[in-house]
């Protein structure tokens, strides 16, 4: 059974709809990538599976966790599973932390909420979580303030406290994108070795297509508020079928390649007060015929496995891959 | 060939405030730097936040007066921040910036941003501004009818393009961008780097372009320099120091950029994180992160030397080679 099973999520702000229809499930254990560009619903989700959107947000569907309903459920019972089966942690590390706080009292705050410990049992604890995610002389530096820390430590800070509710799923809301290069290996090691050692679930949501697949086992690829493909790492990065995941695909430049020009993809993310009528990529696809612009592609499960909402995807790579093998 | 832009032995130094303890320290942001950028040439400064790759950009332009060294432009030297000659002279060396948004002034139209240049150095005026200004909005891909909208309006890689146009306006011969297309989605980014590429061959720009984002570096740059610390600890044309780099640290850093579908396999994972320029380790920076260090990096600082086609800081680059592939 999936642990989190979203179905139909709509999200709309002051009448704009941005999130239509998301059905997304992780199971236990599963690392899951969401990616696209900004603006594409990508964060909004978990926002709003967890009830952190504002007041002002309509939002519509169902998230059930372990076959209990979250959307609508009272406070309580949202709170029961928000930081203590399902934890987050986001872009930067400086602007969640309390400034005027020590980071100690921060994490035996989410220790005494998620565990009910205190005292020297808490204070032991955070120690031993600031151990297991790498911050170096955890005893001594437990009483220190977050500006004492750089920002890479600032990110484990919070991923120590994410963790202090074990919680089942750990979602990761772009969460090396504000670091180093140096600083961001280090935290997607730290990740995945964390997953490991819990087995929690992981959702990973980013921009960055390669830190995706090094910590994920599948991903989504969202546009304009809809998952247009979704599939194995493997396959997706293999065989991307949907124009928009090829598109994000070929603008990357390759370290490896030359100095070639890039394949950006035309034109802008449509304006979500103003979606086409069909598919809300077909602006800037080149395969787009009139069927698209009028028609929405459902997001629909491939032969060969995988989700795909396109009327005219890339060829299967069937001809590709033999070519390879002979 | 003349270089357009030299630099030798830069060195910017800042005063931190007093602490509780007593004195001011100082702070050496960048610690004896030299750069020579040849005409038509684009080079990259990579490096993590606090290598000094932006006050670097700012004192090649002269908008910093260096703490010793010096930088000459066209074989003379770079006249004082803010007098008049250097102002004349800022007609030709542009900056363009990371943020857009902040770069420009949100309560002028597209067209008034990109014609203020054009009033500032009284290069055109009357119906010759019109006509420039319509040529540079073409230049960088907008539409006509964009001219009359403000910041706001547009989409961030819509933006950068005006920056870039206003930039362009007074016909500069050398350009240095600050992470242009950091805050841009990737399919916005490559089209801000193809545009950025296309300038640059046509009016044959010298660039510096500094970035923390190798594979964009990759893909623009002629020749590459990587900065630790204050100071350049690898250089050389960018086909080699992505493919074969020496210097141990640009071998982390260019194993850390995540490949699609490669996993986390084989990556190099540097210990700690980069030193308090106010506390620079002794002998060779990178030493306490540094996989090959060993007693002699700590006490003796290696000089920039020239090694099989490039330059290199490293007193162990005899026994590193070849170890990282």
């Amino acid at each position: 059974m999936s642990f989190v099973l979203i179905r139909d999520l709509k999200v709309a702000f002051d009448g704009v709809q941005v999130l239509h229809g998301i059905d997304l499930e992780i199971a236990p254990g599963e690392a899951v990538g969401l990616v696209g560009e900004s603006g594409c619903g990508k964060s909004v989700t978990w926002l709003a599976a967890l009830g952190l959107l504002p007041g002002k947000a309509q939002v519509r569907g169902s998230v059930m966790i372990e076959g209990r309903e979250l959307i609508g459920a009272p406070r309580a019972q949202v709170e029961a599973v928000r930081g203590a089966r399902i934890a987050m942690i986001f872009q930067d590390p400086s602007s969640s932390l309390n400034p005027v706080h020590r980071v100690g009292r921060q994490i035996c705050e989410s220790l005494r909420l998620h565990r009910g410990l205190r005292g020297a049992a808490a204070r032991s604890q955070a120690i031993a979580l600031m151990d297991m995610v790498g911050i170096p002389s955890a005893a001594t530096r437990i009483d220190l303030y977050p500006h004492e820390f750089s920002g890479g430590q600032c990110q484990r800070l919070l991923i120590a406290m994410a963790l202090a509710g074990k919680p089942d799923l750990l979602v990761a809301d772009e969460p090396t994108t504000a670091l180093d290069a140096t600083i961001q290996a280090q935290i997607l090691d730290l990740l995945s070795n964390l997953r490991r050692q819990t087995g929690m679930a992981m959702v990973f949501i980013s921009h960055d297509l390669g830190a995706v697949s090094a910590v994920c086992d599948r991903a989504a690829v969202m546009y304009a508020g809809r998952i247009v493909e979704q599939n194995d790492i493997g396959r997706l990065f293999d065989a991307p079928r949907h124009p928009y995941t090829r598109g994000l695909f070929d603008a990357i430049p390759d370290l490896d390649a030359g100095r070639a020009r890039l394949h950006p993809v035309p034109g802008t993310v449509p304006d979500p007060r103003k979606l086409p009528r069909g598919c809300a990529f077909s602006a800037r696809c080149a395969a787009a015929s009139g069927l698209c612009q009028d028609h929405q592609p459902e997001l629909r499960p491939q032969r060969q496995g995988g989700l795909l909402a396109c009327f005219h995807p890339a060829q299967e790579p069937a001809a590709r891959r033999q070519e390879m093998l002979a | 060939m003349n270089a357009i832009l030299q630099a030798t032995g830069l060195v910017q130094q800042y005063t931190t405030a007093k602490s509780l303890f007593g004195k001011p320290g100082t702070v050496r942001a960048v610690d004896g730097v030299d750069l020579t950028v040849n005409p038509g040439e684009v080079v990259g400064i990579v490096g993590e936040s606090g290598s000094g790759k932006s006050t670097l950009g700012r004192m090649l332009l002269g908008l910093e007066a260096p703490f010793s060294g010096r930088v000459s432009y066209l074989g003379r030297p770079m006249p004082a921040p803010r007098s008049a000659e250097w102002r004349r002279l800022r007609a030709q060396m542009q900056l363009i910036f990371q943020d857009p948004l902040a770069a420009l002034d949100r309560r002028l139209t597209v067209a008034a941003q990109i014609a203020e240049p054009l009033d500032i150095h009284r290069i055109a005026s009357g119906a010759e501004r019109q006509e420039r200004v319509a040529a540079l909005i073409h230049r960088v891909g907008l539409r006509p009818d964009q001219a009359r909208r403000y910041p706001h309006e547009l989409s961030g890689g819509q933006r950068q393009r005006v920056v870039i146009a206003r930039a362009l306006a007074s016909q500069p011969r050398f350009l240095v961008c600050d992470e242009p297309v950091s805050a841009l989605d990737v399919s916005i980014q490559a089209q801000v780097v193809n545009l950025l590429r296309d300038l640059q061959e046509r009016e044959g720009l010298s660039m510096v372009f500094i970035s923390h984002d190798l594979k964009v570096v990759r893909n623009i740059c002629d020749r590459v320099a990587v900065m630790y610390l204050g100071r350049i600890v690898e250089e050389a044309p960018s086909d080699r120091i992505f493919a074969d780099p020496r210097h141990p640290y640009t071998q982390a850093l260019v194993s850390s950029v995540p490949k699609a579908g490669a996993g986390l396999r084989g990556r190099i994972i540097l210990q700690g994180e980069p030193p308090n320029p106010a506390a620079r380790p002794a002998g060779c920076a990178f030493h306490p992160r540094c996989r090959i260090a060993d007693a002699a990096c700590a006490a003796k600082v290696p000089a920039l030397e020239r090694h099989d086609g490039r330059l290199a800081a490293c007193l162990k680059l005899q026994s590193n080679q070849r170890t990282a592939a």
